[in-house]
């Protein structure tokens, strides 16, 4: 397993937005975690990436413990991630987005920058490299020197991916990547999401988009007010209960 | 080959810079410029933590004075070397930048700025004060001017308007090798989203920390540097009028900008000085001026000019795209 959760319970106050859930994802699987708007996904992510401690409950990656670990040691382990809106730098241009990304994959400090050493130049060469081959991979590198504010939203939430990939993860929470974006771009999207499964990258997305979830997954769990409803292959999901009842309200049964 | 490129264009301003002393023969022009070198070098500081680094100080007219006071306590009443106490002055005002950027730093955005203007008041109270050791109001007098380097004395306007410039260059320099470092890019990184920056793997406080001790470093150096050259401080150098102006020379020239600190700071000092004769009622003049550069110039008038620049290439670079484009439709 790479990535497992154990009771993981966060409590805002009174509200239980992520209740006793355990969730296992397997290396190279697309995962995806779906539910109702307020279902306690987003906060489910937060938890793994370390911007919210759990109120109990354990997270493991590859069996270590990294539930007390802050954010950014958590992005170095090769735990990568995106936000619903693209938090870009919209005055720069999409390059300069992406090179930042690979800085925690080098060493150089202050005394570094101010004197230039050779090391700084090397990092800096690395990271534009590395940037560029992730804009390619992404399918970027023709916008790489355009500035954010002047690409499309679609383009916006590729450069976002391309930045979480240039950290080198192991595995990537993609928080809606397809919101927002019609429905051409959508099926591009999908595409970028398989190629990036089939060149070994574990995926775990949020998604309200029922047909690219469908089309894409391996694994889907079902979350509703914060539990866990269900959880399987997108066909068994389709045919659950619980879960046409969290959606449609009422009971299926009757 | 352009003779007008930007770095012909450096090199000139620097020439210039070099040689006035040589063309203006009043002192008083020397004079003001040397000082307003002296608050560039500050307000360098205060644009790396705040424009590069997103964190709006206004502590540090405080830690001006920190440097300043450092200076001239240790060379009035410790009788150390000028040379060895300018050092010292920045190490302690790095010191006190280090432990007040631990505590206020777990502060964001305006709480940030309220909770560093309150340092930066503490700090002009207790200089204010401490008579026993600043002799409160009365101010620090007798301040020596910068020791000799062998040979080279700095008791003429010139020769201390030249130690100052290299200050400001290799100020200047330096800011410009850290902006365009990754260091640079993780500040900016944390400036844009400190959320962001954290998923992709920089630790915010390690690096936020660093620009706030490395920007009292710039304010402390300023600080220390218009002691000697002033050689009277009062606890006024640490007040909040001294923040507000540094702030204004920083949003006018440009916030997060290289070359706005100078441009600012160098405009408003001359611009302030020849309109002296208004006296307080300078900043009729100065109000509006700000608000209508906040409000079209957010990025002050270096933002402007470059933002000019890049809209102008951008308009030559479409052109040149629909020449292209009617040439394939006709092709």
């Amino acid at each position: 397993m790479l990535i497992e959760t154990k009771n993981l319970t966060k409590r805002f106050g009174g509200l239980a937005a992520v209740n006793n859930v355990d969730f296992s994802m397997e290396k190279g699987r697309i995962n995806a975690i779906i539910g109702p708007n307020g279902a306690g996904k987003s906060t489910f992510f937060n938890l793994i990436s370390g911007f919210h401690r759990p109120t109990s409950g354990t997270v493991l990656f590859k069996g270590i413990d990294i539930t007390k670990l802050p954010a950014n040691e958590i992005a170095g382990l090769g735990i990568s991630r995106t936000f619903q809106t693209t938090s870009l730098f919209d005055q720069s241009t999409v390059l300069d987005n992406v090179i930042v990304g690979h800085r925690l994959r080098t060493k150089s400090n202050l005394v570094d920058a101010i004197l230039r050493t050779k090391r700084l130049k090397r990092e800096e060469a690395a990271c534009r490299d590395k940037a560029m081959e992730v804009l390619e991979i992404v399918g970027l590198t023709e916008s790489a020197d355009r500035i954010v504010s002047s690409i499309s939203q679609e383009e916006k939430k590729r450069t976002a991916i391309a930045l979480a990939l240039a950290t080198e993860p192991e595995i990537i929470f993609l928080d809606e990547p397809a919101a927002g974006i019609n429905p051409d771009e959508t099926e591009g999207l999908t595409e970028l999401i398989k190629k990036l499964n089939r060149s070994g990258l574990t995926i775990c997305l949020i998604e309200h988009k029922m047909h690219m979830i469908m089309n894409l997954a391996d694994h889907i769990m079902v979350l509703n007010y914060g539990e866990k409803i269900a959880e399987g292959t997108p066909k068994e999901i389709r045919r659950n209960e619980a879960v046409i009842k969290a959606y449609l309200g009422g009971s299926a049964s009757a | 080959m352009k003779i007008l490129t930007k770095r012909n264009g450096i090199i000139a301003l620097i020439i210039f810079a070099f040689s006035f002393p040589f063309i203006a023969q009043n002192d008083y022009y020397l004079h003001m410029l040397t000082l307003s070198f002296i608050w560039a070098i500050a307000v360098y500081g205060i644009n790396l933590l705040s424009g590069y680094t997103g964190y709006l100080s206004l502590a540090h007219a405080g830690f001006f004075a920190i440097g300043a006071y450092s200076l001239g306590l240790l060379t009035v009443k410790a009788g150390m070397n000028f040379w060895l106490a300018l050092v010292c002055a920045c190490l302690i005002t790095c010191a006190l930048g280090f432990l007040i950027g631990l505590i206020a730093l777990r502060t964001k955005e305006h709480f940030f700025a309220i909770y560093t203007l309150c340092v930066g008041y503490i700090i002009y109270l207790v200089i204010d004060k401490w008579e026993g050791l600043t002799e409160g109001v009365r101010g620090l007098i007798g301040i020596p001017a910068p020791g000799n380097i062998g040979p080279i004395t700095f008791d003429t306007a010139a020769s201390q308007y030249y130690l100052v410039l290299i200050f400001l260059l290799a100020v200047i320099l330096i800011v410009y090798r850290i902006i365009r470092s990754l260091t640079g890019r993780t500040y900016m990184a944390i400036r844009n989203s400190e959320d962001l920056a954290q998923t992709i793997g920089i630790s915010t406080m390690k690096n936020k920390l660093t620009a706030f001790v490395l920007s009292t470093f710039f304010a402390g150096l300023a600080g220390a540097l218009y002691a000697s050259f002033i050689r009277f401080i009062g606890p006024d150098i640490g007040s909040t009028a001294i923040m507000f102006d540094l702030l204004m020379y920083l949003l006018v020239g440009g916030i997060g900008t290289l070359s706005g600190p100078l441009v600012g700071t160098l405009l408003l000092v001359i611009l302030s000085q020849n309109l002296q004769f208004l006296q307080e009622y300078r900043m009729l003049i100065f109000g509006p001026l700000l608000t209508v550069i906040i409000i079209f110039y957010p990025r002050g008038i270096a933002g402007a000019f470059f933002d000019w620049q890049r809209k102008r290439k951008d308009n030559t670079l479409s052109g040149v795209r629909g020449e292209l484009h009617i040439k394939a439709e006709e092709g």
